[in-house]
């Protein structure tokens, strides 16, 4: 039996094992575990990055972050944003996926193909391309608009406070739709064919078919759905950079974009690297926070529906 | 097929092609206004199409605004990130997917808690480590950033394809004297190709499409930026030169376009799969 062997004897037994996972385990170690940890260190301390880290400053970075109304405006922003972004995004996407899943409907590739695009480009790339699209002078959206009469004068998108947050999360929209449509495509395929049948028999009306089939039968893969939608856009970062950088007057400041300030911009002085720290550690445990009372709320209700049903 | 149905399909498929025209509509403006001149440019109007094709733009781009040197890392960069990616992400989940050792356990409970922390703001430690292993200045610097941390997603991929191949193949194998190495580089690689596409595919479009990770890396160091790093500087330095800048997101965009156009199912397959799994 291996277990009455000793250890030293089952370690040199497995060295092929651990041979093959030494590179993934030093790397790991030094790129995931060590600035993680390092992440959580350094925003107990008053470090600007030149200097060795020995100003120990104990929770005085994260009061700082708590009590600072540029920081709570950010967070501000990045709810909103995902406020934005995700209702109206997942909706959309599964209306469109519940069309294109028709396998009667010639082309849905061509469409699916064409509407996932936006996913596999550079996100800084394309946000710089929609600022010109959304330009004051020459835009194709205000000259749209001019043309069709619908504007007498062109209007500053994203160098107004009112709308350069829509902006942003309307391209934002754009951007990450094709993930959720694919994600709710595999949720539709996954439904078994011969319930509608059966339904169909039954003589239940395509929209019975959705609200007692489709609707609980995709219950569980919209959790996970919706949960990757709200972390995805709670980190938003590359769009707000190039789009607006958090103007105008930090109107479109996020978390994101609010600790690189702190962190690498010269804007703020020197830069504050324990305070960004706290920031990012304060924000990272809040959004797990959310996204864990909002699973467990989920599935609760889950569960309630469930237990009626039967 | 009855008259209704046929009718419907009709307005499904209008209504389909005015949403994807209106959905790729910024990749077209992107490539024409390429093409244009300057003047066609600011002439406004709606006219998608330039007048005649020019290169000019392109070669302004590539050669004096340096994207043949953004363009080139941004290849490094990819290249050699997916080949790290696939190399640790397949050894790794080789060995957790089909054999059992002391210190398993503990190895995938810590990954499974490294997933799910809040991780702070790592970029911070990230560049102090690159930074005292001397590497600052390379874009050997760049790639440890973005693929040291190694892609969980892609072990658990690999283990799970691995762990599912009968043991029996390689209990044949090794009767017939192959060593371990042997037999993973053989006989088990091989019977994961769509793992190894589905990995390459994800690791090919987070490393092409990074930006956060060349910005804090590349600033003050020109030569190092990656081509979304140079678009943004690029927009600091020349604001009013639009059709350059068209032309240099061209250059960003049509390589990874290109790729997805032809690879197009296997990208949406990969996915889709890491949802369902």
């Amino acid at each position: 039996m291996e277990n009455n062997k000793s250890l030293g004897k089952q370690i040199w037994k497995n060295r092929w094992n651990y041979l093959f996972l030494a590179p993934t385990i030093i790397l790991f170690t030094m790129f995931t575990i060590y600035p993680v940890i390092a992440s959580w260190v350094i925003s107990f301390y008053n470090w600007n990055g030149m200097e060795p880290l020995n100003d120990f400053v104990g929770a005085s970075n994260f009061i700082k972050v708590a009590t600072d109304p540029g920081f709570w405006k950010a967070f501000k922003n990045s709810f909103i944003y995902m406020l934005g972004v995700v209702p109206i995004q997942l909706s959309l996407s599964l209306i469109a996926a519940i069309f294109l899943n028709n396998p009667k409907l010639k082309g849905s590739t061509v469409y699916r193909t064409l509407l996932f695009l936006p996913v596999v480009t550079t996100t800084a790339v394309v946000g710089i391309i929609m600022a010109f699209i959304f330009g004051t002078y020459n835009g194709v959206i205000n000259e749209l608009l001019l043309a069709t009469r619908l504007i007498k004068q062109p209007v500053n998108w994203l160098g107004s406070a009112n709308t350069a947050m829509a902006i942003i999360i309307t391209v934002g929209i754009w951007k990450t739709f094709g993930y959720n449509l694919i994600y709710w495509l595999a949720g539709l395929q996954s439904i078994p064919g011969e319930l509608y049948e059966a339904a169909k028999v039954d003589g239940a009306s395509s929209r019975q078919q959705f609200r007692y089939i489709t609707v609980p039968l995709l219950k569980p893969i919209a959790i996970i759905i919706i949960l990757l939608a709200i972390i995805g856009s709670l980190n938003v970062f590359d769009l707000v950079k190039v789009m607006t950088g958090g103007g105008p007057a930090y109107a479109t400041d996020v978390v994101a974009t609010y600790i690189y300030r702190y962190a690498f911009s010269t804007e703020k002085g020197i830069p504050r690297l324990g305070f960004a720290s706290a920031a990012g550690v304060f924000y990272g445990v809040t959004t797990m926070l959310i996204a864990i009372i909002q699973g467990a709320l989920m599935k609760n209700a889950n569960r309630e529906r469930a237990d009626y049903q039967l | 097929m009855n008259k209704q149905s046929r009718y419907y399909e009709k307005i499904t498929h209008i209504i389909f092609t005015i949403i994807c025209f209106a959905w790729v509509y910024p990749f077209l403006w992107m490539v024409f206004t390429s093409f244009k001149t300057e003047e066609e440019m600011f002439a406004g109007g709606l006219h998608l199409l330039p007048s005649h094709f020019n290169f000019g733009n392109f070669i302004r781009a590539w050669e004096q605004a340096n994207f043949s040197i953004y363009f080139w890392n941004t290849v490094i960069v990819t290249v050699v990130g997916v080949l790290i990616t696939i190399f640790l992400t397949s050894t790794s989940g080789y060995t957790l997917g089909r054999y059992n050792f002391p210190g398993k356990k503990f190895f995938i409970g810590t990954v499974m808690v490294m997933m799910f922390m809040p991780k702070g703001y790592t970029i911070i430690p990230t560049f102090e480590l690159i930074r005292q292993l001397g590497l600052l200045d390379s874009l050997a610097g760049v790639i440890l950033a973005q693929v040291g941390g190694v892609n969980a997603m892609g072990v658990l991929l690999f283990m799970g394809a691995f762990s599912q191949i009968p043991k029996e193949l390689e209990e044949v194998a090794k009767l017939d004297g192959a060593s371990y190495p042997r037999i993973f580089w053989q006989i088990m690689l091989p019977m994961v190709k769509p793992i190894i596409a589905t990995v390459s595919i994800f690791q090919f479009m987070s490393s092409w499409n990074d930006f956060f990770t060349p910005l804090v890396f590349t600033l003050g160091k020109p030569n190092l930026r990656t081509l979304g790093v140079g678009m943004y500087s690029f927009i600091g330095e020349h604001s009013t030169d639009w059709v350059g800048m068209a032309a240099a997101a061209s250059i960003s965009l049509i390589p990874i376009i290109i790729v997805y156009m032809c690879l197009q199912r296997y990208f949406i397959e990969g996915i889709a799969g890491a949802v369902k799994g």
